[in-house]
Parts: structure tokens; sequence; C-alpha cells
């Protein structure tokens, strides 16, 4: 197991994640609950509620680099579980903003879908699964990943071939465009 | 009875999860309620949207609560719950005073008139009631066990979602009950099926659907019933990678709540969208008489 050293917390990583999380990380007393209904403990190398601990101790690249953050699923088990009312789900939310400022992406083909999925919905204005997936595809080489699907979806008409556009697909662009402009990112510090 | 509210199908409804909108608007029309689509609807940004930024989330979304508005619906509706998830938060986030400025910025419009938002599985149970689902059922489900899967995030976080139990939901039980089923306890209805981990990592699908299909095969459920595109999804189309990847061979029908409950008021297997399931459920449902 790796160690981590204690000895120089981050104090303003603390603030910038209880101030972007609008949560109070400090109340969180390791109870364990977030972690025991967590469906994807299996899968983490740092466990949520140890998140949780290396957040009130300022160990910022341990935990933006960290798998667990990528791999939450947002299913709002801690959130609903956390006997002190700590919104848990959305600090592993406001980590992964940071960790995608940072320039950390620990699970890159996690990642990349979500790019290509916003891409989509900027383009079009609403997610077009086959332009999803040969997006996805083309940033990660993975082809292969679900094409055992086809036989099955295929002959259903499930996947539409043509984009669902939009009359105001623009105005959906356009909020796309400010955002980056605007950096909201660090206005919401 | 007459309701009339805004509607939101959520993208999935015209692409994996035709038969769910499909089935919601017939099940709706049946039952009295007028579903008024919202012109030119985008898509909210699904999960993506929250992992990146929550202003932009909250502002794909309130684009359509802002249309609503305009076209006179003061409440909207949708099937899918990671839609409401995302309407419910900008909703919220756009109540608030002191957020709201953030994600007009970003439509560059007012968004002080919004409508407000529900699932149509809420509508159907608190404005149409199990009594009057009763008094409309022409084709009792019985001699059908069924398990009642909600995923996680129909009802969670509850301050969120202020609807039904957030450990132990009965929305679809109850209307399951009331069609005539035999509802079995599933341990696992707000478990996670895996969600959109599907295309980037599939072994986080195959163990986390596995177990619920597991679970599922041993209360011996002859259907199970959903309320989300995803968990649809995961546990149906991808329930042969499921099988391949633990050594399992279950063939389990996966149907929306919304095609059973059609089929109880008298509505045809084509106008719930049967066809368009992967594991076939017609084999179960002529057995227990219901086609
Ligand atoms: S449930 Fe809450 S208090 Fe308990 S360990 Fe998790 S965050 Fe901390
Ligand atoms: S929201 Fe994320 S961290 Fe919390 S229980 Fe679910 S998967 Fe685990």
């Amino acid at each position: 197991m790796e160690t981590i050293p204690l000895n120089s917390p981050d104090k303003e990583f603390i603030r910038e994640v209880q101030e972007r999380s609008g949560q109070n990380v400090l109340t969180c007393y390791q109870c364990g609950n977030c972690t025991a209904g967590c469906p994807y403990n299996f899968a983490y190398d740092i466990s949520v509620s140890r998140v949780m601990r290396l957040v009130q101790l300022g160990q910022r690249e341990a935990v933006l680099k960290s798998h667990s953050i990528w791999l939450c699923a947002s299913c709002q088990s801690c959130t609903t579980r956390c006997p002190n009312n700590i919104d848990v789900a959305k600090i592993m939310d406001v980590l992964r903003h940071m960790a995608r400022e940072a320039g950390y992406a620990t699970e890159r083909n996690i990642k990349a879908f979500g790019d290509a999925f916003l891409e989509s919905v900027e383009k079009h204005g609403r997610v077009y699964e086959l332009g999803v997936t040969a997006s996805y595809v083309c940033k990660t080489g993975r082809f292969w990943t679900d094409i055992d699907l086809a036989p099955a979806m295929l002959p259903k008409n499930k996947l539409s071939i043509k984009p669902h556009e939009i009359r105001g697909k623009e105005h959906v662009s356009e909020i796309f465009k400010r955002f980056r402009e605007r950096d909201i990112a660090k206005e919401n510090r | 009875m007459s309701i009339s509210v805004g509607y939101y199908p959520g993208c999935s409804g015209s692409g994996t999860s035709v038969e769910y909108d499909k089935s919601t608007r017939a099940v709706c029309k049946k039952l009295g309620i007028e579903l008024n689509d919202i012109d030119d609807w985008s898509c909210c940004g699904s999960t993506p949207a929250h992992t990146v930024n929550h202003t932009l989330s909250a502002a794909l979304s309130a684009r359509n609560l802002v249309l609503a508005a305009k076209q006179g619906q003061e409440e909207v509706v949708t099937p899918c719950p990671s839609c409401l998830a995302n309407l419910r938060t900008a909703s919220r986030k756009i109540e608030d005073e002191t957020y709201r400025p953030k994600v007009e910025a970003l439509l560059d419009e007012s968004c002080e008139k919004a409508a407000t938002v529900a699932s149509t599985l809420q509508l159907i149970v608190e404005k149409v009631g199990m009594d009057a689902i009763k008094k409309a059922v022409v084709k009792p489900l019985k001699d059908l066990n069924v398990a009642c899967y909600y995923g996680c995030i129909m009802n969670r976080p509850p301050e969120l979602m202020q609807f039904d139990d957030s450990e132990n939901p009965m929305a679809m039980d109850n209307i399951m009950e009331a069609c005539g089923a035999t509802v079995l306890p599933f341990p696992l209805k707000v478990e996670c099926c895996g969600a959109a981990g599907g295309m980037p990592r599939k072994d986080l699908v195959t163990e986390l659907s596995g177990r619920l299909l597991d679970v599922a095969a041993s209360l011996n459920t002859e259907i199970i019933v959903t309320a989300c595109p995803l968990c649809q999804m995961n546990l149906d189309l991808r329930q042969g990678q499921v099988n391949r990847a633990n050594g399992t061979s279950y063939d389990i029908p996966v149907v929306y709540f919304t095609q059973l409950l059609g089929l109880a008021l008298g509505l045809s297997a084509e106008e719930v969208g049967l066809s368009k399931l992967v594991v076939d459920p017609t084999p179960r449902l002529r057995f227990a008489g219901v086609l």
C-alpha cells in the first residue's frame, strides 16, 4: 500500500473543495457508511471515506490522481446515507472538476466518453448515439468495445442513423461557448 | 379526470428507449393525462455535464424549463431518472437567487419563469392513484412474479427528489400490485447497475448488473420491471455480455413499468413496444395469460 506523507497539508485545497462543493468536509468522522454502500468500492483504488479523510488532510495530489473519482457513478448512496448530511457525491463531482482542470484523467476512457457525449450535445442540441460512439472510438481507438451488441440492437431500430437536430441548436452551442469564455469554474470559487 | 402537463422525453426516448417513450405516452393517454411535449427541447447534458461543471449542467437543463414556462407549462414530467435528477438540480439552482445569475449568464436569458419537474412515475402515483388504476385494469397480470428495480437515482438523494422512500421505494411495487401481479421483495431495488460505465468500463457493468440478475434469479423472478433507460439497457441489452463475463445463462425479460401497466390497461403488445426488448418477454406473458 502506498504511504501518504501527512506533514504538509495543502490548506488551499481543503478550502477550495469546501467552497466549490458548499460542504463542510471537516464534519466527516469516518463512520464508513459511504464506503459500505458504495457499489463501486470493489473497483476503487481509494475508498470514498478515505477520499474524504484525504481531503480533510489536504492531500491534493493523492485525491486528484485517484481512479475512484472517475469511477464514481453519482449513484447518491453516500449522500443519502451520510449521518452528517454531507453531500459526498457532490464532493466527488467537484473533485472530478478539479482533476480535469489540473489535467489529470486517470480513467482516460471514462473521460473520453463524457467528452464525446458533450461534443455531440454542443453540435446537435441533443445527443446522437452513433456520433458519440464514433467519436469515442476515435478518441480511444477502442473499436471492438461493444460490437457484440450490434446484432441485438440493429434489427430493433434502436440506434438512429441521423443526428437529432433541433432548431435551437445554436442556442445550445452558445451555452458551451459562453461557458468556455467565462471560465465559470474559477468564478465558482 | 383531466390532467395536462409538459413532457420532456429525454434523448434516450428517441434512441435506446423508444419503447419507454411510446408506452409512457400510451399509458398516460389511457389514464387521462395529456402530455404536451416541450417544443424544441434540448439534451440535459446527462452525467457528463455535471462531471464537468455544475453551472454548465444547470444551464443545459434550465433551457428546457424556461422553454416549458414560455409554452405555458407550469410543470414538466420526464420518464428518465437521469434527466429528472439534472432538471431538478437545475430547478433548485435557479430558485436560489444568488445562484440564478450564473445560470442566466450562460443561457443569456432570464430564468425567473421556469417550470417545475417530476417523474412520470410520480405523476401517475400522485395524480391518478392506485384505486383508479385498479378500476381501469382489464387484463390483470395474475400469475406473474415481478421484481421492481428502481435504480439508484429515481428517489435519491431524498431532499432533492421528494418522492417515495429512498431505501425502499414502493411506487412501482404498488402499481404492479394494483395490476394484479405478484410483487417479489427485491432487496437490490436501489442498487446501481453500472450506469453509463457500459462503454468505457464494461467490467463494472457486468459485475454490478450481474449481482442484480443473480438476486432476481434466486427469487424466481419472471420479469424485472424498471423505470430507467440506462438500467433497462444494462440488464436487457447487456444481459448476454453479463452472462458471458460471469458464466451464467440468465434469460430474464426486463420491461418498463409502463409496458406492463399498459398491457393491464388493455393496450396491445404493439402499442407498448414489446418487440423492442432484447430478451423476449412474450413467452412468459402468454403463459400468464396477459397476451
Ligand atoms: S458517511 Fe459521511 S461521516 Fe461517514 S465516513 Fe462517509 S462522509 Fe464521513
Ligand atoms: S455516489 Fe459515487 S462515491 Fe457515492 S456511493 Fe455512489 S459511486 Fe460511491
